[in-house]
């Protein structure tokens, strides 16, 4: 048997701990028993570290209690990349499991060497190493375990027998502290000496400084700071800090120009070019002749809108070294961002991660980052803690890339699809720090030697893609073209965003899904189900469809909405059911949701991050587009950019789909795309009018339905 | 500038020394330590801040200190006047009504006073109540559901079972 397994096996290591294999940067064993467990996935909010946290115990045989998880380091944990599409329980998953177990299997040979037993007479169970009668502990190997040694390929993976933790609902280990008001967060951080920071950014993203009046500051206690049109303060005192960046906004002279596209023709703006052509299927040939039915679909520019805004901590200390303190979802790519763009050695920069706030994609964590080093820069030795303010939050991070999109068919008597063309133009939807070989920091445009930014690129097509992603119908079209257009003069600040290009692909296929339905007097679940073969996929609409009463009459002026999709292809499917009442305004009542995330580690895990994505992407889809004139962005505050409320933040049920045995793939960018989709065509059924373009506010749904009555 | 402020945060007086347009919020967070209470947009118009006013769920990032002379606050840090977790903030816990937490605090602060002047509120008043706080992680209904369960929870108490 043993034999057997062995030439089964391929000796190949999960990828992250392969790229990083000595098991000391995974797992440090204390004396008094403590485990700590270092990852290079960071808390976006999302819950990960407890998940990882429950494979961790579970792999070394301890309770949840034992094990210590320590935030993202880049000198002292390992380097598995950036926190983002949904790839964290995939990659740091299997690799904590793989580390941990080979972990347990040292300290279990250990005990074994100690009392002269086989190492497979040595059980570990709750923190007990134990063999009979026997007992000893990890606290009490410590000393004598090497752990400074490479993950043996050979060796144990994890995720074998018993699993005791995996598969329970954890309650998230960071909550106590989060809902006591303990200090948890990067803003609560208060290092020895540490000072304030504010950086004045400019009136308009094109503006250039010209003048700054510096006796305005003279009864102000703090100390300015200057880069070209970079400019900021520093003091002791954060308030008196805050009442100096107002000083400074009338003491300073800009020369501002317009460089902002049309807001109210973003069609045209996105599909002007020059364009990036990104084929994604290639049709053998014109469709066929036949029936063609076609439509457009938009979605404007979003914002992050993180409830905290972004937060940076820099220390330039004596022997030439950098610290820096960040909520980056990529802390190694930062500090490599960091180091081109003042062209000092990667080596002397650490990086620590710091929670902040949800974070939903490229926000402005790594641009606070930056202001922070710049601040600091002119006092050596203390940190400096930059805080954005609201306005900056909201019109300074990156934003999500407004997309427009065609969609043709060409149909048969019965209404089936025989032909598909999909065309999308977008920005791109990646200018993470790094990216094209650019250090892509705000502040770097603005410096006297300015560094500038390129258009946003997307990933590639093996991450899922950007302004394609989710762009291939998972649907059994015998002939289908689909066109990425990316465009390559970007005017406005983009990278990426929850799901990035799949939101608006899924909203445009499953909407124009349930235009074929309606077009073929079908009924939208049918329609989809008669081109769909995907057996998982099949029983995630048909569970969702069942959970909410799919079928049964509705009141008058309530619509029922269906969408789906497997996100990026080979993630999660997720099947939503939106149902939407239609009387003085527009009302979400309630989304019922059925996923397959396949293998599940923490259930509750899973559902919350459903219902937050649903629940967020319903405010999207409802309420969100960001405002701005050929100068600068307007909308800056939560009144200008209003985002889902109490009020109206609808039901959501979540019914898991078990797929035991299949990998676990992420929750967290399974939602958006069908929850969108669910409610444009929840809209459509109540009102009998198609709306096309996001948002779907009140006055959009009205404008439509006194468009169609001309 | 600076001028000496003497109010009572969480039961006890205290004394803080600093200039009149400085918030109550970063007073408390600066001056005494109290990090519950957070910065979401220096506006009032998010809730992440709320603390309790003379009875009154106010905006500290809008309260400037020259107002809060002599008043008394109640941060979420002393919402429970002794050890633990306020009854809101237990039910918050157990329900896992958070993602990424920084919004909890503000919302505790206000359904906590709601519950307190308004034991009976239903989920119509908790959710009008509510609508002053944001949440992005789209937590709400967990949210209503725990300060629900919360509101039950001290009802019971009087419920004619407990009495016999």
């Amino acid at each position: 048997m043993t034999v057997e397994r062995e030439i089964v096996r391929t000796p190949i290591l999960p990828q992250d701990l392969a790229a990083n294999p000595v098991l000391s940067r995974w797992v440090t064993v204390h004396p008094g028993g403590t485990i700590d467990v270092r990852v290079g996935k960071v808390e976006l909010g999302q819950g990960i570290l407890t998940a990882l946290a429950q494979i961790a115990a579970e792999e070394l045989g301890v309770d949840l209690e034992q094990v210590r998880m320590q935030p993202a380091n880049t000198a002292r944990g390992p380097n598995e990349g950036g926190t983002s599409g949904s790839m964290s329980i995939i990659h740091s998953g299997s690799a904590v499991r793989a580390a941990c177990a080979q972990v347990r299997a040292k300290f279990a040979a250990e005990a074994a060497l100690r009392w002269g037993v086989g190492p497979d007479r040595v059980t570990v169970r709750q923190g007990v190493i134990r063999c009979d009668e026997r007992t000893t502990s990890y606290g009490e190997l410590a000393g004598v375990v090497d752990l400074d040694v490479p993950a043996d390929p050979c060796g144990p993976l994890g995720g074998g027998d018993r699993p005791a933790l995996v598969g329970k609902s954890a309650a998230r280990l960071d909550l106590p502290d989060k809902i006591a008001g303990r200090p948890r967060y990067i803003h609560d951080l208060d290092l020895p000496g540490q000072l304030s920071g504010r950086v004045l950014r400019p009136p308009s993203p094109g503006a250039t400084l010209l003048h700054v009046d510096e006796g305005r500051l003279a009864d102000l206690d703090v100390q300015l700071v200057r880069d070209g049109s970079f400019v900021g303060v520093v003091g002791a005192d954060e308030a008196e800090v805050m009442r100096a960046v107002k000083v400074l906004r009338d003491a300073t002279t800009w020369e501002e120009s317009d460089s902002l596209p049309d807001e109210d023709d973003l069609s045209t703006f996105l599909r002007s070019g020059p364009h990036e052509t990104i084929e994604v299927l290639i049709p053998e040939g014109p469709p066929p002749g036949g029936h063609t039915i076609q439509a457009t679909y938009s979605r404007p520019f979003l914002a992050h809108g993180s409830m905290a805004p972004s937060c940076g901590i820099a220390r330039w200390n004596d022997d030439g070294t950098l610290s820096v303190w960040s909520h980056s979802q990529g802390i190694h790519g930062l500090g490599a961002a960091i180091a081109r763009a003042l062209d000092i050695d990667v080596e002397r920069i650490e990086v620590e991660h710091a929670e902040n706030a949800g974070c939903y994609g490229h926000n402005g964590a790594d641009d606070a980052a930056f202001d922070a080093v710049l601040l600091a820069r002119d006092v050596p030795g203390r940190p400096v803690q930059v805080l954005w303010s609201r306005q900056d939050e909201l019109a300074w991070s990156p934003l999500a890339s407004a997309m427009s999109a065609d969609v043709r068919a060409v149909v048969d008597d019965s209404g089936s699809v025989l032909s598909w063309r999909y065309d999308v133009w977008s920005q791109g939807h990646t200018s993470r720090p790094g990216y094209l070989g650019v250090p892509g920091l705000l502040a770097g445009a603005y410096l006297e030697r300015p560094l500038r930014y390129p258009a946003p690129a997307d990933p590639p097509a093996a991450s899922g893609a950007g302004t394609v992603r989710n762009g291939v119908p998972i649907y059994d079209f015998p002939d289908r073209g689909v066109t990425g257009h990316r465009l390559l003069e970007t005017p406005i600040r983009t990278s990426a965003m929850r799901a990035l290009g799949a939101y608006m692909n899924v909203f445009a296929i499953e909407s124009f899904m349930d235009e074929l339905a309606l077009s073929a007097g079908a009924d939208p679940l049918e329609y989809r189900l008669r081109h769909l073969g995907d057996a998982r996929g099949r029983t995630v609409l048909e569970t969702a469809a069942r959970a909410a009463g799919w079928g049964t009459p509705v009141e008058e002026g309530v619509g029922l909405g269906i969408g789906f999709a497997r996100y990026k292809d080979k993630g999660a499917y997720c099947a939503v059911v939106a149902e939407v009442e239609a009387e003085s305004d527009i009302r979400l009542r309630r989304l019922t949701i059925a996923v397959d995330v396949g293998m599940v580690v923490n259930p509750d895990g899973v559902r919350n991050q459903i219902e937050g994505g649903a629940t967020q992407a319903a405010s999207w889809t409802l309420k969100e587009r960001v405002r701005f004139d050929r100068r600068r962005i307007t909308s800056d505050d939560w009144e200008s950019y209003p985002i889902l409320r109490f009020s109206e933040a609808p039901e959501v049920s979540v019914e898991i789909v078990e797929a035991p045995g299949v990998p676990s793939v992420g929750a967290g960018e399974a939602a958006q795309g069908p929850t969108a989709a669910a409610i444009a065509n929840a809209v459509a059924a109540a009102v009998g009018v198609r709306v096309r373009d996001l948002p779907l506010t009140t006055d959009a749904v009205v404008a439509a339905i006194e468009a169609s009555g001309d | 500038m600076t001028q000496a402020f003497e109010l009572t945060v969480n039961g006890r007086q205290v004394r803080i020394e600093t200039h009149p347009d400085t918030s109550l919020l970063h007073a408390l967070r600066n001056e005494l330590g109290l990090k519950g209470p957070r910065f979401g947009c220096g506006l009032g118009l998010c809730g992440a801040c709320f603390v309790r006013m003379d009875g009154q769920v106010v905006a500290s990032c809008d309260t400037p200190m020259w107002s809060a002379e002599g008043r008394t606050v109640v941060t979420v840090e002393g919402l429970e006047p002794g050890e633990g977790l306020h009854r809101v903030q237990q039910a918050l816990l157990d329900e896992q009504a958070a993602q990424c937490g920084f919004c909890i605090t503000g919302i505790a602060v206000n359904a906590a006073t709601l519950l307190e002047t308004n034991p009976d509120a239903d989920e119509e008043a908790i959710v009008e109540a509510l609508d002053r706080n944001l949440c992005r992680c789209g937590v709400q209904r967990r949210v209503v559901r725990a300060v629900l369960k919360a509101r039950s929870e001290s009802a019971c108490h009087v419920t004619p079972e407990d009495a016999v």
